[in-house]
């Protein structure tokens, strides 16, 4: 039997990294979005320019499931190299498209599929002079196809099309063409033959779909970021690329002259040290790296926990250890960066979910470093950050001033009647007042230093003045729970024992399983965590369920170990549900996992 | 643990431009080995920035690990300072200068601070041509840790410990100027009179500037077998050439023949007249000094004096064409391009 169906199944294009595909198949995804269709796209790629596999895999729910779900129901087949194993993981009866320039070998010969052969080389061959044109077209051919077969409305993507070359109209006209003989082709050949339709809703209205890493550039825009000091690496690289353009375009004096400086470092370290400079010296300044990059800046992590000097860090994490998986993802630096650095040291961190939580976090990650003078982690990861998703629009309320934190400036260090110390807490919060180098010709000139020191910053090797200075931090550890973003909890059943914890990207397929074990009885109530240090909140969500199930995507359960140490938690009470492949969590890997894990409890008494 | 001066002044004591006195220059007493090199250094500073008539809320030190990045608690006492981590002053300073193009800045670092930990960021500060001032007080030797090899100790050369360093040393200057540094000196820690004017016209000149200064290890490194030593630098340094410095707005009184002066204004307004004793060596020519550095170095000799100057090139700021206004001023209104240019924008995500 033929899958069928409206809005709901998951397609996956197979295709060569460096072959034109994922302009293509993104037009695929931006045009189900413009249907007003839930869409998720994830692109699984290689760390690889040119030749190796690679596939984009798309979700299309009216319910608005946007977690991967796992498996898929079309396939796009355009690989030589996977052309087996896509074909073999196709789900029953699924729609398995090929180029039909090459029969299918003869071990092909699953009953339970539809085959739709496309002669894409030969159509390209036959309408293109331009043999590159040809290659890249094919991709746009099997879009065409794929809107007949999905009954879509073909003038979404001609529309797409022609938005997109706006300014290049003569490069629209043949991408135009492809869709038109992609979609006559498919009219003319397999009328009837797909049971899988895209149809227009009213799901989505002001959404928006957009990746973490673009969200988070406007954040540090937005923020008053105008120092960035980066080095290149998956997948971080296109927060600061993305700054950049942003800067460009919003960021120049009369004369042109650029409101920002963006620096290209040698390495992680100076990307930090440049970062850390500029927030010593004043400007709101920013690093973005990945998981190799955090344990190259442990040591100025340190430094800037101890000196004191604000700074925020994105982490777009990826799959470790070492350099891992550079192309997958993974919510694996928690511990890493809760705790960098050698010596007693604890670090803010943020757990954005969405395109509109990186804005929204990024921008308020700098209001809270210079509040804390302390480094600021963002926790996205390479799902979030670069993978488009649907988020309603980031919203800036024009009336907003940043938040400089305690920054004496030069008559309020006149007005002092007592002797100013960098290190001195006035105020009982554990927050001491900083001057900026050159405030004032006489007063409030201090020595920063990662060396032990007193409260007007002088060296000490005084074991009392140490302790103290190191309980003073502790202090501003405890203020700090009073300014990082509380979790978001949902009760729905307050006599249920079963609580959840989830964050960052787990959180839609965590939500979608949950709702799955709901329809068979299972109340689970939930927690997703936004920040770290943690609440009471969340010390009184665990202890008011039996079992909390805490779900990440990483091997070791780092948020379990870190809840436990952090709330005094009995270990045997968090259970952990981890997914690690280096592919994005799935709804049905939670939702088995829980099950499974309940069978021996609800066979002694039955589900609560 | 360092503590301050005592606070009493003679009325008497001579002002500069600004009315400060020297005193105003200092910081804390030193807690380094007596006689060290690096005292003289510290003093060498202070001299430079009162004689130059600086705002000492105007100077930035910064600093890396070791006993040279000790030193800016005893020079400048009311200049901000930054004693990073180890071998990572440059990267600071990198983000200081972006916050603030109008401070000057002095970094202090050491042989093991620069030439070992800190090699990769001091190479790529060069490249940068970041405007600062980057003395590196060299002794060859690791002094907090007992007197160890440096990476700046030369093949042969032995100190406390007896054992000559089997390994070849790098030359900081040379490394700088191939890397295209626009102002490369090397002085000696006992030749103030060398010393402090090259100091002055390292921070006359805009972009990076490096001071490479033979700074003895009194208590490890300052032996008959050492290179590094009072003795073997006063009986082995050579000067490029004699040279004065004329800080700007100050009349030119001074008449210099023709042929045996070339004269190099600096950024700033100042201008160097240097007096060659030797005419092969045009400092001015990047080529010249790398061969002059080459040819003293194959006959024994230190060369010191102003090594290398190129007054053409852009500083980081130039590069990357900042605003002139200091980014660490900027406010939101600066800043931040409203609620409407952002709801505009999200039509592109649609």
């Amino acid at each position: 039997m033929k899958l069928q169906g409206v809005n709901d199944f998951v397609i996956r294009f197979a295709n060569v990294n460096g072959s034109g595909s994922a302009s293509a198949n993104a037009l695929f995804a931006k045009s189900v979005f413009r249907l007003g269709v839930p869409v998720s796209p994830k692109n699984i790629f290689p760390s690889n320019i040119q030749g190796l596999p690679t596939w984009y895999e798309v979700r299309i729910n009216e319910k608005g499931n946007l977690g991967r779900r796992g498996g898929y129901d079309v396939v796009v087949a355009m690989n030589g190299q996977t052309l087996k194993k896509d074909y073999e993981d196709l789900a029953p009866g699924g729609y398995f498209m090929y180029d039909s320039a090459r029969q299918l070998p003869a071990d092909f010969a699953r009953d339970d599929i539809t085959l739709i052969d496309m002669p894409l080389t030969q159509i390209c061959n036959r309408e293109f002079e331009d043999p590159k044109l040809r290659q890249l077209l094919k991709n746009i051919v099997y879009v065409g196809a794929l809107a007949h077969l999905f009954d879509m409305e073909f003038s979404i993507l001609t529309d797409s099309i022609l938005s997109q070359y706006k300014k290049k109209p003569k490069l629209g006209e043949p991408n135009i063409k492809a869709l038109e003989l992609g979609f006559e082709y498919a009219a003319a050949h397999f009328q009837d033959t797909c049971q899988l339709k895209v149809k227009r809703s009213n799901t989505l209205t002001r959404h928006i779909l957009m990746d973490g890493n673009t969200a988070t550039a406007l954040g540090a825009l937005y923020g008053g970021a105008t120092v960035a000091g980066w080095y290149p690496i998956t997948p971080s690289t296109s927060v600061v690329e993305a700054f950049d353009r942003f800067t460009g375009q919003y960021r120049k004096d009369e004369s042109g002259k650029k409101k920002v400086a963006i620096l290209q470092a040698e390495d992680e370290l100076t990307a930090l040290g440049i970062a850390l400079g500029a927030s010593w010296n004043g400007a709101r300044a920013f690093t973005a790296t990945s998981g190799p990059g955090i344990s190259l800046m442990n040591e100025f992590l340190g430094l800037a926990y101890f000196a004191e000097i604000p700074v925020v860090l994105i982490d777009v994490q990826r799959t470790g250890p070492s350099t891992g998986m550079p192309t997958r993802t993974q919510q694996s630096d928690i511990l890493l960066c809760a705790y960098a650095s050698h010596g007693d040291t604890r670090h803010v961190l943020l757990f954005p979910c969405d395109p509109k939580e990186c804005f929204d976090m990024t921008a308020d990650a700098f209001d809270l470093a210079e509040r804390l003078q302390t480094p600021v982690i963002i926790m996205s990861d390479l799902d979030l950050g670069m993978n488009d998703h649907i988020c309603l629009p980031p919203e800036w309320d024009d009336a907003r001033t940043y938040d400089r934190g305690k920054v004496l400036d030069g008559n309020q260090l006149e007005s002092l009647t007592e002797k100013w110390g960098r290190y001195l807490d006035k105020d009982g919060d554990g927050i001491c007042y900083r001057t900026i180098p050159g405030t004032h010709p006489k007063l409030g000139s201090y020595f920063t230093r990662g060396s032990s020191h007193d409260e007007f910053a002088a060296y000490t090797e005084d074991s009392d003045t140490y302790q103290r200075i190191m309980l003073r931090l502790g202090k501003k550890w405890q203020t700090a729970k009073g300014l990082v973003p509380k979790p978001e909890i949902q009760i729905s059943d307050a006599g249920s024992g079963y609580g959840a914890v989830f964050f960052g990207t787990s959180t839609q397929a965590s939500r979608e399983a949950l709702e799955t074990l709901r329809s068979q009885g299972i109340i689970i109530n939930t927690m997703r965590l936004r920040g770290f240090p943690f609440q009471d909140e969340v010390r009184e969500f665990i202890d008011r369920h039996n079992t909390v199930f805490v779900i990440e995507q990483n091997r070791d359960g780092q948020m379990r170990t870190l809840l436990i140490n952090e709330c005094a938690i009995r270990p045997d009470k968090l259970v952990s549900v981890t997914h690690f492949d280096g592919l994005p969590i799935t709804a049905g890997h939670i939702s088995a996992s829980i099950q499974q894990i309940l069978k021996p409890q609800t066979q002694k008494g039955g589900a609560q | 643990m360092s503590s301050p001066r005592p606070g009493f002044r003679h009325p008497d004591l001579p002002k500069n431009d600004l009315g400060y006195t020297r005193r105003d220059y200092e910081g804390a007493a030193s807690t380094l080995c007596a006689g060290c090199g690096h005292d003289s250094i510290s003093n060498a500073i202070i001299n430079a920035c009162f004689e130059l008539s600086l705002e000492p809320s105007g100077i930035a030190k910064m600093s890396g690990i070791g006993c040279s990045s000790k030193t800016p608690a005893y020079f400048l006492g009311k200049s901000h300072g930054f004693n990073s981590v180890h071998g990572r002053m440059p990267s600071i300073a990198t983000g200081a200068n972006m916050a603030n193009r109008d401070l000057v800045y002095i970094g202090v670092s050491g042989d093991g601070d620069t030439a070992s930990i800190g090699m990769g960021q001091f190479v790529h500060i060069v490249r940068r041509n970041l405007n600062m001032v980057y003395i590196v007080m060299n002794n060859g030797c690791y002094g907090l840790t007992k007197g160890q090899d440096s990476a700046t100790a030369d093949r042969g050369s032995a100190g406390k410990k007896g054992r000559p360093n089997p390994f070849e040393s790098i030359d900081l200057c040379e490394l700088a100027i191939a890397l295209g540094a626009g102002f490369v000196a090397r002085g000696f820690s006992g030749d103030k009179e060398q010393l402090v004017p090259l100091l002055k016209a390292a921070i006359g000149h805009r972009g990076f500037a490096l001071v490479d200064v033979i700074s003895p290890c009194v208590t490890f490194n300052n032996t008959a077998a050492s290179t590094k030593s009072y003795q073997w630098v006063r009986d082995h340094m050579e000067a490029t050439a004699t040279f004065d410095f004329i800080p700007p707005r100050k009349e030119i009184t001074t008449q210099y023949e023709k042929g045996t002066t070339q004269s190099v204004t600096l950024h700033d307004g100042g201008v160097v007249h240097l007096h060659k004793c030797d005419e092969s060596i045009d400092v001015t020519r990047r080529r010249c000094a790398i061969d002059a550095l080459e040819q003293h170095r194959e006959k024994g000799r230190l060369l010191t004096g102003i090594l290398h100057i190129n007054e053409t090139l852009k500083d980081t700021h130039e590069i990357l064409e900042t605003t002139e206004t200091r980014l660490n001023t900027l406010m939101e209104k600066d800043l931040c391009p409203g609620n409407r240019v952002l709801q505009d924008m999200m039509e592109n995500y649609r």
